[in-house]
């Protein structure tokens, strides 16, 4: 009881500190106004969630009065001051792209390094080596086109995509993490190609002299993107998290609290705290208490929040029904799976994707394109380039077992492509055309069941998909997509053949194909943890608690109202009516009888 | 034949406040476990139904106070003096002219019938009901505190819900069985007010 206590109260005083923060933080400049340079540009807006206002006015810094060529330039001016910023990030993931921490053995028996560089596929565009440069736009980077990258290279580190401020700094697309320069030429700027759209030089200068900590929109630039384009990997990131309104995101809202990404995705050394494949986002779920040596991070709910949320809350005055109850459920049920009640509450996000369909041209040989309204909103239904798409706008999630840790498929990993969905609990989802009847490989695999203490249910994104695969080695294969470097002519976007693809692509991937190309059903899980929705958007009791509610299928737990013991229940009812059928005989007997009575 | 004071005010208070919380008990317990029903919503419902709960238990450490100190629980004491003249009165008898087999006395309230099922109810199905009610409640601390993970709460649920089953049928069985005093209102009239008149044959 009373270590409760205290931690209720650091609870209160830290919530406060914050609110403090979040009062004075906005609209005070980050520099000194008296110093600053006629043509300085806008000082940046401290980021919450960062460790502090700066100290240091970047536009006063002789190093960064230069007309900056290339994103390099500024990184090896940065690197003047910053002298181990370029080391510290080389060591994380957003460097190699591949587990920092874990390894995964190879059929050889070889433990590598795993991870979106390397070995890792999916039901997306399914891998990057071979098809970098447009993959690679999104490394922290400048420079990957292919396997011939210099990893060790302190200048090809990006500083400016994760702390500009003025919103001017962009990857181009296709440009394997480089912006677009002033002598850049221009079918280089063009996007989309063939739009007459024309990107403009990124101001490098003005960029560098006015750098802070990365904001929800330097975060996103890269991941609201996931998959090449918005929302189509992630079911609760997109641009509108990057001043989302307060029913998509009661953290991050400028009407919320206001937080930033890495509020609660703590960096430390360069290296931001997060899940990364097989490796959980954290391992604990209980208050953080800040500045300790221990301090991990604060992605669990209960960093903050305490395993008490909902008694917290309630006396703090908040109108919470049950709230011992509430917080009752966190042993089974996740906060995010009420406090999350739809994906993709702003933007759609992409549910469905039939690699098999692609290739089909219109009747006068351009490529076919399909768009359809998902509520309100027109999502691509069919592409020549890519196939068949189902995109959903605000929708209920599906419900699983999580523990925090998944199992990732790799390019070697056999996959089971004989025994039917169906057979092995597979379900169809509301939004995808899976053929129970007909095998479905699994991308990843979220671990734990009822049986797990730490599993609890989770929602999750179920995306799935048709791709190519290897019916020879059974295993999923990485075509060659992209024309950017390599094999280009062999590149699926070029020459719109699967075979020639697979057998350039899993050569640039290192892995053996047998020539045997099949198509083959996938579902991969995307657990939501973004779009907190405000409190009172949380999902009800009877959407669960209820015969056909959201966790109709989910297996091995007793949920009242939904389940019933038929034993019991017949058994009851039986006695009932047999008592009632008694009572009323015995009663109608007594007044037929009555005559003889008095 | 004699007016008694059959109730005293406690047991009456008493008896009253039971009925009200059990049937609490029943329409929110009905309303958790069939979601169709939309007599409450379902928040309202298990919140109401842990308050009535508490009530429950409070109400019943009362009664268990008053049962030992005025002796009153010798009353339950189980007999099978007169158990088949009182099956053979309910089953025949009440339908001639036939007088109650056992007497009623202030001293005696409940024949050997009411004494077996009264008794069954205080120390199997109202235990069982409220034990398996607050196992319910704390489940997820019990499970953590003496490493049950492993049981599941559906056994919890079935035990609870068996009992309740039982329960409605005990109130089926009482209400009608309210009407088969004297007359059809003397009993209702007895808890009410407390006064009875003490009747039946003098010996069994
Ligand atoms: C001390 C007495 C009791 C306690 C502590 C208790 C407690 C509980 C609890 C904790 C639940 C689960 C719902 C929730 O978490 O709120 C529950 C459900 C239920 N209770 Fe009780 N209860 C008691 C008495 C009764 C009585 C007297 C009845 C009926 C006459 C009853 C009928 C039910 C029913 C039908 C359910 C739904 C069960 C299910 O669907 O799983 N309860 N009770």
């Amino acid at each position: 009881m009373r270590t409760k206590w205290t931690v209720l109260v650091g609870v209160v005083g830290a919530l406060g500190a914050g609110a403090l923060g979040l009062t004075s933080a906005p609209g005070q400049p980050a520099g000194q106004a008296g110093v600053l340079p006629a043509a300085a540009p806008a000082p940046a807006q401290p980021v919450v969630g960062g460790r502090g206002e700066s100290t240091a006015d970047h536009s006063t810094f002789e190093v960064l009065q230069q007309d900056f060529k290339t994103g390099p330039e500024v990184t090896a001016a940065c690197l003047t001051c910053h002298t181990d910023a370029a080391q510290q990030l080389m060591k994380t993931s957003h460097w190699t792209w591949l587990s920092t921490d874990q390894t995964t053995t190879t059929a050889a028996g070889e433990a590598v390094p795993f991870g979106k560089g390397a070995r890792v596929i999916n039901n997306f565009c399914i891998a990057v080596p071979g098809n970098e440069p447009r993959c690679t736009s999104c490394h922290i980077g400048y420079g990957w086109k292919d396997s011939s990258f210099d990893f060790s290279n302190q200048n090809l580190v990006d500083c400016l995509v994760c702390h500009d401020s003025t919103g001017k700094y962009k990857k181009f697309p296709t440009a394997a993490g480089h912006p677009v320069y002033a002598d850049t030429p221009d079918e280089q700027r063009e996007w989309p190609k063939g739009s007459g759209k024309f990107w403009e030089p990124a101001p490098l200068r003005e960029i560098a002299q006015s750098v802070s900590m990365p904001s929800r929109q330097n975060c996103g630039e890269c991941h609201f993107f996931g998959g090449g384009g918005e929302g189509v990997k992630h079911g609760d990131m997109d641009e509108s998290l990057a001043t989302p309104a307060l029913h998509v995101d009661v953290h991050m809202s400028p009407d919320g609290a206001d937080m930033h990404c890495i509020a609660c995705h703590t960096t430390h050394s360069h290296k931001v705290s997060g899940r990364y494949y097989e490796q959980a986002a954290y391992d604990e779920r209980s208050f953080v208490l800040r500045g300790s040596p221990h301090e991990s991070n604060l992605l669990a709910c209960e960093s903050c929040h305490t395993q008490w949320p909902h008694q917290t809350a309630a006396r703090e005055g908040k109108d919470v029904k049950n709230a011992a109850r509430l917080d009752a459920h966190q042993d089974r049920v996740s906060c995010q799976a009420c406090h999350i009640p739809t994906m993709a509450r702003e933007r759609p996000t992409k549910m469905w994707w039939d690699w098999s369909k692609a290739g089909e041209k219109n009747e006068d040989g351009t490529p076919k394109k399909v768009m359809v309204d998902t509520k309100g909103t027109k999502t691509p239904q069919y592409d020549m380039q890519k196939g068949e798409f189902i995109w959903v706008l605000d929708e209920n999630p599906e419900y699983r077992w999580f523990n925090g840790n998944t199992k990732q498929v790799f390019i070697d990993t056999k996959i089971d492509d004989t025994t039917p969905g169906k057979d092995r609990g597979k379900v169809t989802g509301l939004w995808s055309k899976i053929d129970l009847d007909k095998p479905i490989a699994d991308i990843n695999t979220l671990l734990g069941d009822a049986n797990d203490p730490k599993a609890r249910i989770w929602p999750v994104k179920v995306h799935r998909g048709i791709q190519p695969y290897d019916a020879g080695n059974k295993t999923l294969v990485a075509p060659k997509l992209f024309p950017g470097a390599g094999d280009k002519a062999a590149a699926y976007w070029k020459a719109f053949d699967w075979q020639k693809a697979t057998e350039a692509g899993m050569k640039e991937n290192n892995a053996p194909y047998s020539g045997q190309l099949g198509w083959i059903q996938t579902e991969m899980n995307w657990p939501l943890a973004h779009m907190v929705a405000p409190a009172e958007d949380a999902v009800g009791c009877v959407e669960c608690h209820s015969t056909n509610g959201r966790l109709a299928g989910l297996e091995g737990l007793y949920i009242p109202g939904r389940d019933r013991n038929m034993l019991v229940e017949y058994a009851g009812m039986g006695l009932i009516g047999l008592t009632l059928l008694g009572a009323v005989s015995h009663g109608a007997l007594r007044v037929l009888t009555s005559g003889s009575r008095k | 034949m004699s007016k008694v004071k059959m109730y005293t005010r406690f047991e009456r208070f008493w008896h009253w406040c039971q009925s009200a919380i059990i049937l609490a008990l029943l329409v929110t317990g009905l309303q958790i476990h069939f979601t169709g029903l939309t007599l409450l919503d379902f928040a309202t419902a298990v919140q109401l139904h842990r308050v009535f709960a508490w009530a429950f238990l409070g109400l019943a450490a009362f009664a268990i106070f008053w049962h030992i100190t005025s002796g009153e629980w010798k009353q339950y004491l189980p007999t099978n003096q007169s158990l088949g003249a009182m099956v053979k009165f309910y089953l025949v008898g009440m339908f001639k002219t036939h007088e109650h087999p056992v007497r009623k006395t202030r001293t005696q309230k409940l024949n050997p019938l009411q004494r077996l099922v009264y008794l069954g109810f205080k120390i199997l199905i109202f235990p069982v009901l409220a034990t398996s009610g607050l196992a319910y409640m704390y489940w997820d601390s019990i499970q953590r505190s003496f490493g049950l993970e492993t049981v599941p709460l559906s056994l919890i649920a079935v035990v609870h819900l068996a009992a309740a089953y039982i329960m409605v049928v005990f109130l089926i069985g009482h209400l009608y069985m309210i009407t088969t005093g004297r007359t059809v209102a003397a009993n209702l009239k007895a808890m009410i007010t407390g006064w009875d008149e003490e009747h039946g044959a003098t010996s069994a």
